[in-house]
């Protein structure tokens, strides 16, 4: 178990102050904040690699928080993943095990392990700048973890990742992070990769933690406007994908099935952007796989647009305009129904 | 399609204005640069090839430039090393720590190289003189600086020691502070970041460095002309002869000079380009 007691660290422009975290072992950790919030920072300040103005630092009920870093027993992925560019990626990995001189055979025992676990073989004579994003990304989580420490520190690993790779790479993380057991702390700016990844979530932001939880609890009740336009943003909905019997996928939340495109099966969550959802006074028939029947359940003026709560019974926020709205002739109460397209459902 | 050859002239000279056209800038540019290059160039190869080899291989049979020429390489790879020790330090924290008075000090260590050299050497002699303080307690442990080999390490020192430290602090000033952090959640303490990531990772700056530093040693002449003219370095007595005997005894001892430092410099670029690749 790792814990931050009223942690403040001094961050020149603004002050990230009384950090209280306690985050449990083998947890799949997520501090997720706004570009700017000092995650990176507050990251550092665990591993010791930033000054800290007052606060204390435990792990497993020791205090480490006047430790030098190299004996914390903490691993560190930065967000571009900083290899050391004259050291081959054998060498890389070795790094830790040559500064702690591990006996060499017991070094090559943990090198083979890593490179099996990661599929890294065929990389380990080549530079550190021959390699593509997601090969960098393995070698610097295969450092951190050669050491075996205690905690694993994640800086935006995802991030300096294209699109198409970035969703292999996080079901990778977690399922390396389940079978190792190890306490994984990573910082995010990303909603649904927090939601995806962590077991639970803490919330940075103002220079202050917000808000501690499981996704569950931080996005049915946000006590912070960032977390809260967000979800305001995105219909969030956990639920089981299964076949739908006919070649395609569905899921299924609190009964409510909907048709979505995805390879993925399991307990995974969905969103729908608001924008996305056609509201009707009755059923129509559309290319659009999905239509559901609600009462209105609360209307949110904006202006131009207005964003209507509509129970299924689950709870869909949509977004029409001002002309749309006031054509249909809309009020708390009544029956509307929602229709949206199959592939605008998110599956992650 | 009509392709007399009239047309077809006519439209490879359209095609070569439009390619001269596309590219005015760098032609021009190109042309300028050649100027300086040639500027370089053609005053070094004139001396080079002016002196017949035979008058070459007879010069460097003579006692007194052989010494003085190997005097030159030595002391300024003793300047060198000494740059070495106390500039890669100081070049390694310039460029991790910020600091009041930090631009006052980068300031002042490039001093040496705005300085007339020869005023470089009188405040030296201030210094290092018998009559004062360093001097005297030099002096008690038997090294003297004036009219003799340590003054002429010194004064190199003095005005070349900027380049490697300005050199050096720029190659440490591109190694990423992330990869140290990261070595030492690793478990490498400080030395050991320094000597395993910081050091190999800055080398080419360090060692570009340290090949300007012992060139523009090899080069001085003002600074130690006032603290040593006595053993002469090979520019001294390159001065020496021209001053005693003329242009033709002086010529022969530059271009040997200029030759032997040409190789070596050759050598070094060479290696530190291989360096590079690899």
């Amino acid at each position: 178990m790792i814990e931050t007691k009223k942690l403040t660290v001094d961050l020149g422009d603004f002050v990230l102050e009384q950090a209280d975290l306690s985050v449990e072992k083998g947890e799949y950790f997520i501090i997720l904040g706004p570009t700017g919030a000092g995650k990176t920072v507050l990251l550092e300040a665990i591993a010791g690699l930033h000054p800290i103005k007052s606060g204390e630092i435990w792990i497993d009920g020791a205090d480490i928080t006047c430790l030098e870093p190299e004996k914390r027993g903490i691993g560190f992925v930065y967000q571009d993943y900083v290899l050391f560019s004259h050291l081959s990626v054998k060498e890389n990995i070795l790094f830790g095990l040559k500064r702690r001189r591990r006996p060499r055979d017991e070094a090559n025992r943990t090198l083979d392990w890593l490179v099996e676990l990661l599929g890294i073989g065929h990389l380990l004579d080549r530079r550190p700048d021959t390699l593509s994003g997601g090969e960098c990304q393995k070698v610097s989580l295969a450092r951190a973890l050669s050491t075996n420490p205690e905690v694993v520190l994640l800086d935006e690993p995802l991030s300096a990742l294209d699109p198409q790779q970035r969703e292999g790479v996080q079901k990778e993380l977690l399922s390396i992070q389940r079978r190792l057991g190890q306490t994984f702390i990573h910082v995010t700016h990303d909603f649904e990769e927090a939601i995806a990844l962590g077991d639970r979530i803490a919330v940075l932001g103002d220079g202050r933690i917000l808000q501690t939880g499981t996704s569950e609890e931080i996005f049915r009740q946000p006590n912070s406007e960032f977390v809260a336009r967000f979800a305001m943003l995105r219909n969030i909905f956990t639920g089981e994908v299964g076949d739908d019997g006919s070649g395609g996928a569905m899921i299924d939340i609190d009964g409510i099935k909907l048709e979505v495109v995805t390879d993925m099966r399991g307990h995974l969550h969905a969103s729908i952007r608001p924008e996305d959802i056609l509201v009707s006074r009755e059923m129509f028939v559309s290319s659009a796989r999905n239509s559901l029947r609600g009462v209105i359940s609360h209307i949110d003026d904006r202006g131009a647009t207005i964003n209507l709560t509509v129970s299924t019974p689950v709870d869909f926020v949509c977004m029409v305009t001002r002309r749309s709205f006031e054509e249909l002739g809309l009020s708390e109460g009544e029956e509307a129904y929602l229709t949206f397209k199959a592939s605008a459902v998110h599956i992650f | 399609m009509v392709t007399n050859g009239k047309t077809v002239d006519t439209g490879k000279a359209r095609a070569f204005a439009r390619w001269i056209t596309q590219r005015r800038l760098t032609i021009t540019f190109l042309l300028l640069g050649l100027v300086i290059v040639l500027f370089i160039f053609i005053p070094l190869a004139k001396m080079i090839f002016s002196t017949s080899p035979g008058v070459l291989w007879d010069t460097l049979l003579e006692g007194e430039v052989r010494s003085a020429i190997w005097l030159s390489l030595y002391t300024a790879l003793i300047a060198t090393a000494v740059g070495l020790v106390f500039g890669v330090p100081l070049a390694y924290f310039l460029a991790r720590h910020s600091f009041p008075g930090k631009r006052l000090v980068e300031g002042l260590i490039d001093v040496p190289i705005v300085v007339p050299h020869i005023a470089a050497g009188i405040a030296l002699l201030f210094v290092f003189g018998k009559n004062f303080t360093a001097g005297k307690a030099f002096d008690a442990i038997g090294i003297d600086f004036v009219m003799a080999t340590p003054g002429i390490v010194i004064a190199m020192i003095f005005v070349s020691v900027p380049f490697l430290i300005n050199s050096a602090k720029q190659g440490f000033e591109e190694v990423d502070v992330r990869l140290e952090k990261v070595a030492r959640t690793l478990g490498a303490s400080p030395w050991q970041a320094f000597f395993s990531v910081s050091l190999p990772l800055a080398r080419r700056g360090i060692f570009g460095g340290a090949v300007m530093m012992w060139a523009r040693s090899i080069s001085e002449f003002g600074a130690v002309l006032v603290l040593c003219s006595h053993p002469t370095i090979a520019p001294i007595l390159v001065y020496d002869r021209l001053e005693a005997y003329g242009l033709d005894y002086a010529l022969p001892v530059a271009t040997l000079l200029i030759i032997i430092c040409l190789i070596i410099f050759v050598a070094l670029r060479t290696m530190a380009y291989r360096g590079k690749r690899s």
